[in-house]
């Protein structure tokens, strides 16, 4: 039996060009939609896939606006089972700020928490650090970077890929991992599951704010390379051009 | 025109620039390019062959059978061409039924089916619909309208066949990724486009950039009135059973019509988009930049709130698919579709001379409309009839964004809606109100919209009426028939042709031609000789220059320099622009819309005579003031133009009065008549019982551009000397066997299989007595043009073209209607009028 908590963070999902906000502080969203990052996306998946295989209850939890609501329902109509939202008024809250809520959120459960999954890092800020800082407010042990798990007796196999080989941790539960792209396939939400997720009750929660380490000053949005995309061609046709561009990129031997 | 390369990559000058490489403006060059055009470039900000627009995310799919004939043909003529293409994969459709009220809808799409000559279309049972799509829950539906023709195309293989076919006759410069930045336009014609590549001279700029369209047509000073408008789309796989598939689709598409939804299979996906959900609309300038989108700028962030009450109608219809294990939403976009005012495309050219809209079309008919929008563009016309997309069609008023943004939300819902013939818009009403309205709303006038205009179909203040005619008023049973009519319509009819009867008719669109040179402009622009004394009213028909319908319209002769163009109010700023784009070079004529000054009262009955002489001292008598003459009369504190003219076939005026003295003319009037029994009545029965009765024909209806003089029976004896447009064409018929010709026909016997008096409403196919089509030598079916309660004759009357060797009088023949078959008899073959066939009651 696995009680999990796997930790998303809403965050734009841009196109090719990000636009400012005047104030240079946020991406202006007016045309975007809003998504997780691919890492918690398999954080996700994993917390399914592990509960599925070893019993117990999974929640989805997350810091943001109400707007956030989304991203919760959307890991639920995944397959996850309850979900809380720790409801900020919009603002940006730094690493430090937000592990502290999710720390204090987790401690204030009556059952507790034997798996906290977070993606990796984040796709907006990448601060890499909340994973981490959520292990040490909670005293529990930490890895990140993971792309196995493996559910074993008393605790838990995780592996990290390192160079050409593996790193591989045992670890005791309850534990914080943070895991990577590719440690699973995840699926798509289902039509039963989306229908489900907008039925589903969201525990709310307003989060108590702690001062941050980091100040953000603003964002800066880098010079493009301005180098247009060429479509070499269609099907079979296509063929003849690709070989002289691998040949033009001394790919293949001319 | 030369088209020597500048230092940009693009021509210096150019005979056409088409803006969008979506369907639309690829369609267009290859027809362009068929029909011999040259010099041709097409830009898009976008890259090729997806530039990001509307078609890019388009469901692909043809159900060709519509209620519109204009649409309908379109639509055939476009699966025609993408199989020529071999872009086409035909895969069967089914619109399914989940209410009683829908199956009756699909019995009209049978009749639509009929008339529009698409072939082996059938209602099916629930059980057949399972056989054909075996993942319908069957307890879910009632039944299902089986189309075997429907069929999906590759959008974006066509295109690029399209553009490269026109490359290849040396026609076409493609400029992907060049964004306009300005039209320059000098004396109304457009001159040259700018871009961020540079400028190109052009004689013609065809906006074809779908929701995009508004703001290139704002930068030469025209409208194209459209909004950008939210349509969204899932798709759920994988699909177990799709994965045996070859191509895209092996199994029919399904439209989930009663929840606005459809489903159809992509590959190992099923899509399944919604019309259901509310309308979201946009505006052109508010969509993304190509770089600021995530996927493309018509591919928005989908909305999960909007659609996910959808998903359990999709779940409730498919459950066991969409539930499959491993199937999930793949893919789910907000796609960004264009909506109009009237749900119809808006083609041709926009009041800049040389700027064409070709937008605000789907994938369906975008082969059919790049054809007839360069026929139209090179020959003046084209094969299929375009007056009900013509961008023209739009007063201004109706161009605001406060009348497009309404009548698209309220259209959206009704993509798949059971839509009436007479369903009225309820959004953005009360526009134009003429003088009288105050005393019609007095006299519970029921308002139904023509143009923007509020107009009186029939008055509840007559419901009196009823009592006195009994069974004449031909009373309704069936709920379709009854809805938005009234038997006081026909009760209205009866006491105009026992007494007398005003009728509002300021919705008339009015244009005076003024100058020396306006005898001669007329001369060229209408078939009837125009070379008649000052006071003389002429009906004729505008042909174009095939010799088939344009218009057809009265015109007044003022005086020597000066005439009056009265036309309908629907057909006002289209015929507007015939006659504008026909005037003389030299300025010696000139164009006026006198629409917002005058307001117009028709009387007409055998009592009309007594009603005006008792109000006037001018001379109204049959001698004093003929038929077909006009002159000013006073009538009490108004001097009003009295045009001698009836579309009712009754003794009587049309008069024309300032519009701000309607008010007073109307109460004149009303007072005046009271002793002679005068009853207010509607359009209902100025525009159906009366006309019909009289076999007048109606532009739209019987009128269109399909059909020539001839054949519609109102050739003259003799054809004027002056040259006309269609002139040759016209001759040409003459010397023709018309392959049809427009009858009137009687319902024999209009009680269906279960005892109900069913009444035709118009576009039923006519069949032969055996139930065979009736198809004439120009593949054009027999179909009802016009329908209508016959009150005097006391019988239901019917018009349609009929093959030459069918339209016979007392030839028995049958409608389709609601799934079944009435006998009908030819009761006129050409334009004799049924009720009083010597016009003893209009002259005299």
């Amino acid at each position: 039996m696995l009680n999990i908590l796997v930790c998303v963070k809403r965050v734009p999902e841009t196109g090719a060009r990000i636009t400012l906000t005047a104030d240079e502080q946020a991406i202006d969203t007016t045309h975007l939609g809003f998504t997780i990052s691919p890492h918690e996306e398999c954080a996700v998946e994993e917390a399914i896939r592990l509960a599925a295989a070893h019993g117990g209850t999974t929640r989805v939890l997350t810091l943001g606006p109400a707007g956030a609501v989304e991203q919760l329902q959307n890991a639920l109509a995944m397959g996850i089972e309850e979900a809380t939202l720790l409801e900020t008024d919009g603002g940006d809250w730094g690493p430090q700020a937000t592990a502290a809520a999710i720390a204090e959120a987790a401690r204030a459960r009556a059952e507790p928490f034997d798996l906290l999954l977070f993606g990796n890092e984040s796709a907006d800020n990448g601060n890499y650090q909340v994973a981490v800082r959520v292990a040490a407010a909670l005293g529990l042990p930490c890895v990140t970077g993971i792309k196995g798990i493996e559910v074993v007796e008393g605790g838990l196999v995780a592996r990290r890929e390192a160079g050409g080989g593996w790193e591989i941790f045992e670890l005791p539960l309850p534990a914080v991992v943070s895991v990577r792209e590719g440690i699973n396939l995840p699926r798509y939400p289902s039509l039963p599951g989306r229908l489900r997720a907008k039925k589903a009750e969201i525990e709310r929660v307003t989060p108590s704010r702690r001062s941050d380490g980091l100040e953000k000053v603003r964002l800066v949005v880098p010079a493009e390379d301005g180098r247009p995309v060429e479509i070499l061609g269609e099907g079979p046709t296509a063929a003849a051009r690709v070989v002289d561009v691998l040949r033009e990129l001394g790919l293949v031997a001319s | 025109m030369a088209s020597g390369t500048g230092t940009n990559g693009l021509p210096q000058s150019v005979r056409a620039v088409v803006v969008g490489a979506g369907i639309g403006g690829n369609c267009l060059v290859y027809h362009l390019a068929k029909l011999g055009w040259k010099d041709i470039l097409q830009i898009d900000k976008g890259p090729l062959p997806n530039p990001g627009g509307s078609t890019g995310h388009a469901s692909n799919f043809i159900f060709p059978v519509d209620h519109s004939k204009e649409m309908t043909a379109l639509t055939r003529d476009s699966a025609r061409q993408y199989e020529e293409l071999g872009v086409l994969t035909i895969s069967g459709g089914v619109e399914v039924a989940r209410t009683k009220e829908r199956l009756e809808e699909l019995r009209r799409r049978m009749s639509s089916a009929g008339s529009w000559g698409e072939p082996d279309c059938e209602l099916v049972d629930p059980d057949r619909v399972v056989e054909l799509v075996p993942f319908v829950n069957k307890d879910a539906i009632l039944g299902g309208f089986y189309t075997p023709g429907v069929s999906v195309v590759d959008s974006l293989r066509a295109g690029t066949l399209m553009r490269e076919y026109a490359q290849e006759q040396g026609a076409l410069t493609i400029s992907a990724s060049t964004e306009v930045t300005g039209v320059d336009v000098e004396n109304g014609r457009v001159r040259r486009i700018r871009t961020d590549k540079g400028d190109v001279d052009t004689e013609y700029l065809f906006v074809a950039c779908g929701v995009w369209s508004p703001r290139i047509a704002e930068m030469a000073g025209a409208t194209i009135p459209l909004t950008p408008a939210v349509h969204q789309m899932i798709s759920v796989g994988p699909i177990p059973m799709f994965a045996e598939t070859q191509g895209e689709i092996a199994f029919p598409i399904v439209r989930d019509v009663d929840t606005n939804m459809y489903e159809r299979q992509n590959g190992s996906d099923m899509e399944v988009g919604s019309y259901a959900h509310r309308a979201i609309l946009m505006s052109a300038d508010d969509i993304p930049s190509i770089e600021q989108s995530a996927l493309s700028p018509t591919e928005l962030p989908f909305t999960s709130d909007d659609f996910d009450p959808q998903m359990e109608d999709a779940l409730e219809l498919m459950p066991e698919i969409l539930t499959t294990e491993g199937a999930g939403i793949r893919h789910a976009i907000n796609g960004l579709l264009s909506l109009t005012p009237d749900g119809m495309p808006l083609l041709g050219e926009t009041e800049v001379k040389g700027v064409w809209s070709v937008s605000a079309l789907w994938i369906k008919e975008a082969a059919g409309i790049g054809r007839a929008v360069a026929e139209w563009v090179t020959e003046g016309h084209s094969e299929v009839d375009l007056h009900g997309a013509d961008v023209a069609r739009f007063y201004d008023h109706q161009r605001t964004k406060r009348h497009v943004d309404a009548r698209s939300d309220e259209g959206y819902n009704r993509t798949y809606g059971i839509v009436h013939p007479m369903e009225q818009w309820l959004s953005n009403r009360q526009v134009r109100l003429s003088p009288f309205y105050g005393r019609e709303e007095e006299l519970g006038a029921v308002f139904y919209e023509t143009a923007g205009w509020e107009r009186p179909w029939w008055y509840e203040s007559n419901k009196g009426l009823l009592e006195e005619y009994g069974d004449r008023v031909l009373p309704r049973e069936a709920e379709w028939e009854s809805r938005w009519w009234s038997p006081i319509i026909n009760a209205e009819h009866l006491a105009m042709r026992d007494r007398v009867a005003m009728v509002d008719l300021s919705a008339f669109a009015l244009f005076d031609v003024v100058g020396p040179g306006s005898l001669e402009y007329l001369q060229r622009v209408a078939l009837a000789e125009m070379d008649v004394p000052v006071g003389r009213v002429v009906y004729t028909p505008i042909l174009n220059v095939a010799g088939c319908f344009k218009a057809d319209l009265t015109i007044m002769r003022l005086g020597e320099t000066h005439f009056r163009v009265v036309t309908g109010g629907m057909d006002g700023p289209r015929d507007m622009k015939w006659f504008g784009d026909l005037l003389p070079e030299d300025g010696s004529a000139t164009l006026l819309d006198t629409t917002s000054a005058w307001c117009t009262v028709g009387v007409w009955g055998p009592r009309a005579r007594d009603l005006v002489s008792s109000i006037t001292s001018d001379d109204v008598s049959h001698e004093g003031f003929p038929f077909a003459r006009c002159k000013w009369i006073e009538l009490g504190p108004v001097r009003a133009l009295a045009s001698r003219i009836s579309y009712v076939g009754e003794l009587g005026w049309e008069l024309y009065a300032p519009m701000e003295q309607g008010r007073a003319l109307w109460d004149v009037l009303w007072e005046a008549g009271q002793p002679l029994g005068l009853v207010p009545a509607g359009i209902g029965v100025y525009g159906t019982t009366g006309r019909i009765e009289k076999g007048y024909r109606l532009y739209g209806a019987e009128l269109e551009s399909e059909f020539d003089v001839v054949e519609a029976g109102m050739e003259r004896p003799t054809v004027k000397e002056a040259d006309f447009v269609g002139k040759e064409a016209h001759l040409r018929h003459r010397q023709e066997e018309p392959a049809a010709l427009l009858c009137t026909l009687t319902v024999d016997d209009p009680t269906s299989s279960s005892g109900v008096k069913r009444y035709m409403l118009g576009r039923e196919p006519i069949l032969s007595g055996d139930g065979a089509p009736l198809v004439d030598s120009k593949g054009r079916r027999a179909y009802v043009t016009s329908a209508g309660s016959a009150p005097s004759l006391g019988t239901h009357l019917l018009m349609a073209y009929l093959p030459r060797d069918q339209a016979q009088e007392g030839n028995k023949l049958l409608v389709q209607y609601m799934g079944e078959r009435y006998p009908v008899t030819v009761a006129v073959a050409g334009s004799r009028s049924l009720f009083d066939p010597e016009n003893a009651r209009v002259r005299c």
